[in-house]
């Protein structure tokens, strides 16, 4: 094995910049594993524990940038090294030749006067003072940046709430504003559904499954899922209901959470009394009990909760939704039946892989009494933390979009090769009797999915034709076909790989269960 | 919030530039802030400066309205001995922050052996090595004697040098006269013929330049700078316009003032073949500009950026003398045919007193011609302008950019600007073979080192703390 490393002093690039530099060195022929990464004690410390920490880079600071790479037996690493030097060189090329691009936010604002909101997604150590300033010149903010101190996210709030200014984030992955995805999201239809949420996939989900149904939203405020913790205390969350109901395009207002500190629940419930539109509130994972007494209709899932809307906004019967969730239940369980069949004995477990974190928590929470022991890197509700996060037991649901599977690479709803390769492994194992997926379509997502997943699929087959066993893949695609790269096609794609592609994650985690269940 | 929902979403996005492409694509009116994170992060200091903005934003237009307002003009010559402050017969003045002999890179210890040759101190140039490194000679910086010198800067007692004064404030500065191109002693050559040049200059060029500007009376800088500016100069690196109009106005009173036919036409084909004559008057004019806005308490505005060929080295209004230093970067360049990066000196020299003053590198965009040294086309000299009103505190009064609809050059550097958005300021400059005795080997440009401005900030911060 060869393993090098090299220390690239004092540069400085935004963590997105890095993870797309990444992406491309990863992607070089001849390179086994790769890490691109600031020189952070934590970093460091992954990369010791992945097997790339050589001397080289050891003495780097946390303001060097580290390349390190695995590459195959002969390879010569000069001219990977030189390659990446192109790429670095193509990241930091200036704009010759264009039009200047403004250093600060003073001289921004002299280009775009009056612009009204500050998109900001710099490092999180500087995020702060970046929101703080824009604030002060009367900018709304959309704050993607993670790792903001949650005193600073208190200040930021606080002093936008005077200010009558949004704060969406830290941390705020996805909203829509007057009609505009913003960061990670979907092209849905405009409407009169508003939504607030504290989780991006969340959002994500709600809001395309809500277009999907010919409905549409108004805004998608997020607020970042520290929000409605105790510290904070749900200041944008409520600002954020409060300005939907005043709102007069807004009819119908979601709600989208994990649960809420008991306090900020209550500091909700008294708002939402005081408002004349139907609020619907899904608080994955709080008891079906949590909102009894309020005006608040509570879902369960993402799913029932974007239905009960869709309802609401075009003032059809709310009850009706159930009934039809239960007949669909029907249909999944037919459809797991006939899957069952096709399978050998020895397939015993389920194996979920995520990239969306919201959609790993409601897949718990559908297995949650349902199926025996479940095991996950981020448990949620009754689940198990798994030993080795590199290594399925039991019933296993992952969020590959964690940290340690993300260290000095992109997120897997823009680089699938983590999750491909556990795809594999998944189905190498006799025992896995089903995989469950998500895909995420729309901006910031990865603009060619089917190139990744495709041929992974065709791999599985063969993989598993060989050792004359069946293993369906079952997955949710959340997107819209307004999305630039159309839901729809990507679909009918899938299908015609034998997956089983259901309408929301939902759906699939309840087929996926299913499956077990009728083992 | 509300009204945020009426209004059209217009966005000023900062950080990841993927978010600006999906904006455009959606056709979402945006603006992508190309952010850095500050040079420098101690709260401790950062903090004194937040907390004493309001007082150091009134010392900066203090400070500001004493750079614009001054009116340089020649007012005479003299000989350095006779005229500039503190001038003594083992003396010599050199460019840049303090450095001594055993620290004096090669162009400026070439220079100062052709200044003791020249002084007649010393006969050859082992025996000139000699005498620097015993000590008799006593060395100190232009800028500690009102006065300013390119590359190696080195004035010696006895050469000549222009005088001039600031009609608003009547402080005075001090600068030689330029040799021209090729193998001079500001570039650390001293052969027999650079020799031979200055000794010609202070015989004959001088004398007449002397008797020409007493008949003319005053000659006034400022107005020759602003008219350059229009023709295509930054008086800097190109310098063509300015000497030209300085020329205009000398060449009649050269004429009038010198009996000797010959000499009168010598003196002015030196000017006419030196396209850089300006340049050490440029420096002149901007010198005691910013001398003026010296010592204004708590005022962050840069008075001193200069360049001893080792070090770079910082002075700010509200830090009295005290300069903050760094090593001097090696610019990017375009060399003369036979040389590369490998045998530039480190950048060297007290004309960067002209990015100082909104001149220079801040000034490219009016410079058109010169565009080469900054990537090849006009776009690139215009965002080098415009860049630069990021880290300035204002626009220049009387110098104008007619590209940029005669907005004025970007003036008065704000070191805490400078530090906040981790931008340095951008300088012209020549090469200077890294060797003595050789010369010139290229023109570029470079962005200052950070350490100096860096240093500068935390000194100012504990300036202020003392005067708590």
């Amino acid at each position: 094995m060869n393993i090098i490393g090299i220390i690239k002093k004092g540069e400085y690039y935004d963590s997105i910049s890095i993870m797309l530099i990444a992406k491309k060195v990863a992607e070089y022929d001849g390179v086994l594993d790769s890490a691109v990464v600031m020189g952070t004690k934590e970093n460091k410390s992954v990369l010791t524990s992945s097997g790339l920490m050589t001397p080289d880079i050891q003495p780097a600071g946390e303001m060097d940038l580290i390349v390190a790479l695995k590459l195959k037996e002969g390879i010569d690493s000069k001219n990977v090294l030189s390659k990446i030097d192109e790429i670095f060189k193509a990241t930091n090329k200036s704009d010759d030749g264009e039009n200047f691009t403004p250093q600060s936010i003073d001289s921004a604002l002299n280009v775009l006067p009056d612009a009204n909101m500050a998109m900001i997604s710099v490092a999180g150590r500087y995020a702060g003072d970046v929101a703080m300033q824009s604030l002060r010149r009367g900018l709304h903010v959309m704050l993607f940046s993670d790792n903001v101190p949650i005193e600073k996210e208190i200040e930021l709030k606080k002093f936008a709430r005077e200010k009558n200014l949004f704060v969406m984030g830290p941390d705020c992955g996805t909203a829509i504003i007057n009609g505009v995805p913003l960061a990670f999201a979907n092209v849905v239809n405009r409407g009169n559904i508003g939504i607030v949420a504290a989780s991006g996939t969340g959002l994500q989900e709600v809001s395309c499954l809500i277009s999907n149904a010919g409905c549409g939203i108004s805004q998608a405020i997020g607020t970042g899922g520290r929000d409605v913790k105790k510290e904070v205390g749900g200041i944008m969350f409520i600002e954020g209901i409060k300005a939907l109901a005043a709102d007069p395009n807004t009819d119908v207002i979601l709600l989208v959470s994990k649960p809420p500190a008991t306090e900020v629940v209550e500091k909700i419930i008294s708002v939402v009394r005081g408002i004349q539109k139907p609020v619907i509130g899904v608080f994955l994972g709080a008891s079906p009990e949590l909102l009894r007494g309020s005006n608040i209709h509570q879902a369960l899932t993402l799913e029932e909760a974007a239905s009960l809307s869709v309802a609401y906004s075009k003032k059809e019967n709310a009850s009706a939704v159930a009934d039809v969730l239960k007949k669909r239940e029907a249909e999944i369980i037919k459809m797991a039946k006939e899957e069952v069949v096709k399978l050998s004995p020895a397939q015993k477990y389920l194996r979920a892989l995520y990239s969306g974190g919201t959609f790993c928590d409601e897949a718990q929470l559908l297995c949650q009494n349902v199926l025996g022991e479940v095991y996950s890197n981020i448990p949620f509700g009754s689940s198990k933390k798994l030993k080795d996060s590199w290594k399925s037991e039991k019933h296993t649901i992952l969020d590959l979009g964690d940290d340690e599977f993300t260290v000095g690479k992109p997120h897997p709803m823009i680089d699938y090769s983590t999750r491909n390769k556990r795809i594999l492994a998944e189905a190498e194992n006799p025992e896995t009797a089903v995989i469950l997926l998500d895909i995420v379509l729309g901006y910031g997502s990865n603009m060619n999915p089917l190139a990744e997943i495709i041929p992974i699929i065709k791999e599985v087959k063969e993989i598993t034709t060989q050792q004359k066993r069946y293993l369906p893949i079952v997955c949710s695609v959340t997107g819209t076909d307004k999305d630039p790269q159309n839901r729809t096609a990507l679909v009918t794609a899938l299908e015609a790989e034998g997956m089983k592609v259901m309408e929301s994650n939902a759906a699939a985690s309840r087929l996926a269960v299913s499956i077990i269940n009728h083992l | 919030m509300n009204k945020l929902f009426e209004q059209e979403l217009k966005v000023v996005n900062i950080g990841l530039k993927l978010f600006k492409e999906t904006l455009d694509k959606q056709n979402v009116k945006s603006v992508h802030v190309d952010w850095r994170p500050p040079l420098f992060t101690d709260d401790k200091a950062m903090s004194i400066i937040k907390s004493n903005a309001d007082k150091i934003e009134a010392a900066n237009k203090q400070a500001l309205q004493k750079i614009l307002n001054s009116k340089p003009f020649i007012v005479g010559m003299g000989k350095a001995l006779d005229v500039i402050p503190g001038m003594k017969k083992n003396l010599l003045l050199h460019a840049g922050p303090p450095v001594t002999w055993d620290k004096m890179c090669g162009p400026m210890r070439g220079a100062v052996i052709g200044a003791l040759i020249y002084e007649g101190i010393a006969d050859t140039p082992e025996k000139a090595e000699q005498v620097a490194a015993s000590g008799q000679i006593e060395f100190s910086p232009c800028h500690e004697h009102s006065a300013v010198g390119p590359m190696a800067g080195i004035v010696s007692p006895s050469m000549p040098v222009f005088i001039l004064q600031n009609e608003e404030y009547s402080n005075k500065a001090y600068c030689t006269m330029n040799e021209g191109l090729g193998k001079v002693l500001r570039y650390g050559a001293f052969s027999g013929d650079v020799i031979e040049r200055l000794k010609w200059m202070e015989n004959i060029l001088y004398p007449s330049l002397k008797r020409a500007i007493e008949k003319i009376g005053k000659i006034d800088l400022k107005n020759i700078i602003a008219q350059a500016l229009q023709m295509g100069d930054e008086v800097h690196n190109r310098n063509r316009a300015a000497t030209s109009l300085l020329y205009r106005t000398l060449a009649p009173s050269v004429i009038q003032t010198t009996d000797d036919k010959e000499i009168a036409a010598n003196v002015l084909e030196f000017i006419n073949r030196n396209d850089h004559f300006f340049l050490n008057l440029s420096m002149g004019a901007s010198k005691i500009s910013l001398d003026a806005a010296r010592n204004i308490g708590h005022s962050s505005i840069v008075v001193v950026m200069a360049r001893n060929g080792t070090e770079f080295g910082v002075q700010l209004s509200g830090t009295g003398d005290q300069w903050f230093t760094g090593p001097s970067p090696v610019p990017d360049a375009l060399f003369f045919t036979g040389f590369t990066k490998e045998d530039a000196n480190p950048d060297i020299g007290d004309s960067s007193i002209t990015e100082t003053n909104g001149l220079g590198g801040f000034a490219i965009a009016a410079s058109p011609a010169i565009v080469q040294f900054v990537g090849g086309t006009t776009k690139d000299a215009i965002n080098y302008t415009l860049k630069m009103y990021e880290i300035t505190a204002a626009e220049n009064n009387i110098y104008k950019i007619p590209y940029l609809n005669f907005r004025g050059t970007p003036t008065g550097i704000d070191v805490i600007k400078v530090v906040e958005k981790n931008i340095l300021p951008f300088i012209d400059t020549g090469v200077a073979h890294k060797n003595a005795g050789i010369g010139q080997i290229g023109a570029g440009v470079l962005s200052a080192p950070s350490e100096p401005f860096v240093k500068a900030i935390i000194g100012l911060s504990e300036r202020i703390r003392k005067q708590e």
